[in-house]
């Protein structure tokens, strides 16, 4: 069973809502990312999204944009990026890695060869931003083949033809863009929240995880409760960009993701609540 | 009278329905796009059946632009080629200066037609941004024009220009400071603003259906120049020559003429200091199959598949992308892309300044030397059509700079 899946399954038995933080690849720097990614696990991270740096992150803000220009500076590019998902893998053989990126890198090394490689070091599903379903056919293929998901994203204007060519190809789970704009730009309006996962749910079979926008505990306490899974992003890699030392981004990621597990879990009622209502 | 627009809409034939050229184009952008791609191709489909505005489209075309541009038979060009003659399609007559007003007149009216009052557009030599200024202006749009801060250095005169249209300039300094990460940045503003903003895209490029639309708002020049040939000439060019950085001066000529088999198609790229290195722009002649900015086409890259920082003399061809027509083109064996250094194009640029009285932008001037080349390898029987894109006004400060001159 693919560890998404497994991970989910799971998660829903224990009534948790799953964290899943983002990491740019390769930042603050190239030997930070596997303690970082270990990190998050520590501090109550359940999936982790780790992003493969691009020089032209089109539906990225200014931090993610910085993070892979820094990261590409130190030469963190695929072969890096997956070095990095074997080396955790080696401690941690459990929570699901999903990684972010664009085609256009991918395309260079080979769909099916980089998928199969991804495979090898112990990824469990991609995310391509810019590889919506209409584009996504031959990816889709490769992923299927080693058992890989691909996690597409949903957003606030996307029509039901599109809902539900996209629940077609969907898997692992669905990436519901909070917010119109571009990562890290806005915060999130937790209001309109509730029913707009109820309407992916409509369409689609799949655990709704919700990004873009959140940065602080009540946040991601309030997308807790009409969500399966929450991601936070900009937020984290923002602070990472601060840190000069390796024991410092670790520091970080605890300092900051704790608190957020925190304010998650004390949703407990509330996430009782929801499951009754969608009983 | 300019040509009518009703024949703007394409054949149907190509793009495909999702945007496809063969394996070309497409639409690789952010699902936050998609929906918003899916309206304007609506409207645009639409307000093209619609009578009334393309009634206003023509009339613009004519009365704002000055449509239609004349063809000009350079005549000392073209002995000092020796060989063919050597025709100017002249888009530097229209006003603003460059082609670029043609799809900016369309789309600007689409705006309207839209209901969206707010503007964007990235520029690369400010060609494009000043004609996205100057119609936004006509039509009370708000506008915002994103620009490399490389380019603003390089093109001080078009910023200012913008500004006293009423436009806000937004300078951007990531990457490499050019066309691309301005066009980065206008995606950004559009994901946000949506609603009440219309992206006009510069070129033939970006995701479906920008590169068929821009391309049919420009096909006006070739439906002019095909038509002037046979009424001026009573006959069609051997070849036609264009300068290719996006792409949609060349395609804007080529288009119409794609079923002419007879005729030879040539796209300018800038080889910048050499095709050999990596400091040029050529990505048809030097670059590989891939996707950027929204599309599947020809780029510059390296082996990561990292897109690469591009050299070209000229701000409107300093882009590592292309149209994806013209990756079409090129892979059909329907077009040839060559490309053109910039000492190459100095020299061309200072060759139809002085021997025709005409001062070409530096990236048209990137077509004239080639048209020069290839009129020097035909006979006198032969006709090269080359259009020239647009005037040299605002190159004036970097021909100084080259030449040592300061003001």
């Amino acid at each position: 069973m693919n560890r998404i899946d497994a991970r989910f399954h799971q998660l829903k038995q224990k009534g948790r809502p799953a964290l899943v933080p983002y990491i740019t690849a390769g930042y603050p720097s190239p030997d930070a990312t596997v303690a970082v990614l270990h990190a998050a696990v520590e501090a109550g991270a359940d999936l982790l999204e780790l992003g493969m740096p691009f020089s032209d992150v089109m539906a990225d803000g200014p931090v993610i944009q910085e993070a892979c220009a820094r990261a590409l500076e130190q030469g963190t590019h695929l072969d890096e990026v997956l070095a990095m998902v074997a080396e955790f893998r080696r401690k941690d053989a459990h929570t699901p890695v999903i990684l972010m990126g664009y085609t256009n890198p991918i395309e260079r090394r080979g769909v099916a060869r980089f998928v199969e490689e991804a495979a090898a070091a112990g990824v469990d599903g991609m995310l391509i931003v810019d590889c919506p379903a209409d584009e996504a056919a031959d990816l889709c293929a490769a992923l299927a083949d080693k058992d890989l998901h691909q996690i597409f994203l949903v957003a606030p204007t996307t029509t039901e033809s599109r809902l539900e060519r996209t629940a077609e190809l969907a898997g692992g789970f669905v990436y519901y863009v909070s917010i119109k704009g571009v990562t890290g730009a806005a915060t999130l309006d937790t209001d309109s929240l509730a029913p707009a996962v109820e309407r992916i749910r409509a369409r689609m079979d799949l655990p709704v995880a919700v990004g873009f926008g959140i940065r602080t505990p009540e946040q991601a306490a309030a997308t807790a409760r009409a969500a399966d899974a929450v991601v936070i992003g900009s937020a984290l890699v923002q602070r990472l960009g601060r840190c000069e030392r390796v024991d410092e981004a670790v520091r970080t990621v605890h300092e900051f993701l704790a608190p957020i597990r925190q304010a998650m879990d004390n949703n407990a009622p509330s996430h009782d609540q929801k499951q009754t209502l969608s009983a | 009278m300019a040509e009518p627009a009703r024949q703007i809409a394409s054949d149907g034939s190509y793009p495909d329905a999702g945007g496809h050229f063969g394996v070309f184009g497409g639409k690789f952008v952010s699902e936050t796009l998609m929906p918003a791609l899916e309206e304007l191709e609506a409207a645009w489909r639409k307000h093209l059946a619609d009578p009334g505005f393309v009634a206003r489209l023509d009339s613009d075309l004519a009365h704002f632009v000055g449509r239609p541009s004349p063809l000009y038979f350079a005549e000392n060009l073209s002995d000092r080629a020796g060989g063919a003659r050597i025709v100017l399609k002249r888009e530097d007559l229209n006003h603003t200066g460059a082609h670029k007003i043609n799809n900016t007149v369309g789309q600007a009216l689409l705006a309207r037609a839209m209901g969206k009052q707010r503007v964007i557009a990235e520029t690369g030599a400010g060609q494009h941004g000043v004609a996205t200024a100057t119609v936004a202006a006509r039509l009370g749009q708000e506008c915002v024009v994103y620009m490399g801060s490389e380019d603003i250095r390089r093109q001080a005169v078009n910023v200012y220009r913008m500004k006293l249209l009423g436009a806000e300039v937004i300078s951007v300094d990531a990457g490499s400071r050019t066309l691309k990460d301005a066009l980065n940045e206008a995606m950004r503003d559009w994901v946000t603003n949506v609603d009440d903003t219309f992206y006009v895209l510069g070129t033939v490029a970006g995701p479906h259906p920008y590169p068929a639309m821009v391309r049919d708002f420009n096909a006006v020049v070739g439906r002019e120049a095909r038509g002037q040939m046979l009424e001026e000439y009573g006959r069609l060019p051997s070849a036609l020559v264009a300068c290719v950085g996006g792409g949609s001066n060349a395609m804007g000529l080529f288009h119409p003429f794609v079923e002419d088999r007879k005729v030879g198609m040539y796209g300018v790229e800038a080889a910048g200091r050499g095709l050999g290195g990596h400091e040029h722009a050529a990505s048809l002649c030097a670059g590989r199959i891939g996707v950027l900015h929204g599309s599947r086409t020809y780029l510059l890259d390296d082996d990561a598949g990292q897109i690469r920082d591009t050299h070209s003399i000229s701000a409107g061809l300093d882009y590592p992308g292309v149209g994806p027509e013209h990756a079409w083109l090129k892979d059909s064996g329907r077009a040839q892309y060559v490309g053109i250094t910039d000492e190459e194009a100095m020299a061309a640029f200072h060759e139809l300044t002085r021997r025709e009285g005409i001062m070409p932008a530096l990236e048209s001037a990137h077509a004239v030397a080639y048209g020069m080349k290839l009129a020097s390898e035909l006979g006198a029987d032969d006709i090269v059509l080359v259009n020239l894109s647009g005037r040299g006004d605002k190159d004036i400060n970097t021909v100084a700079e080259l030449e040592g001159i300061e003001f």
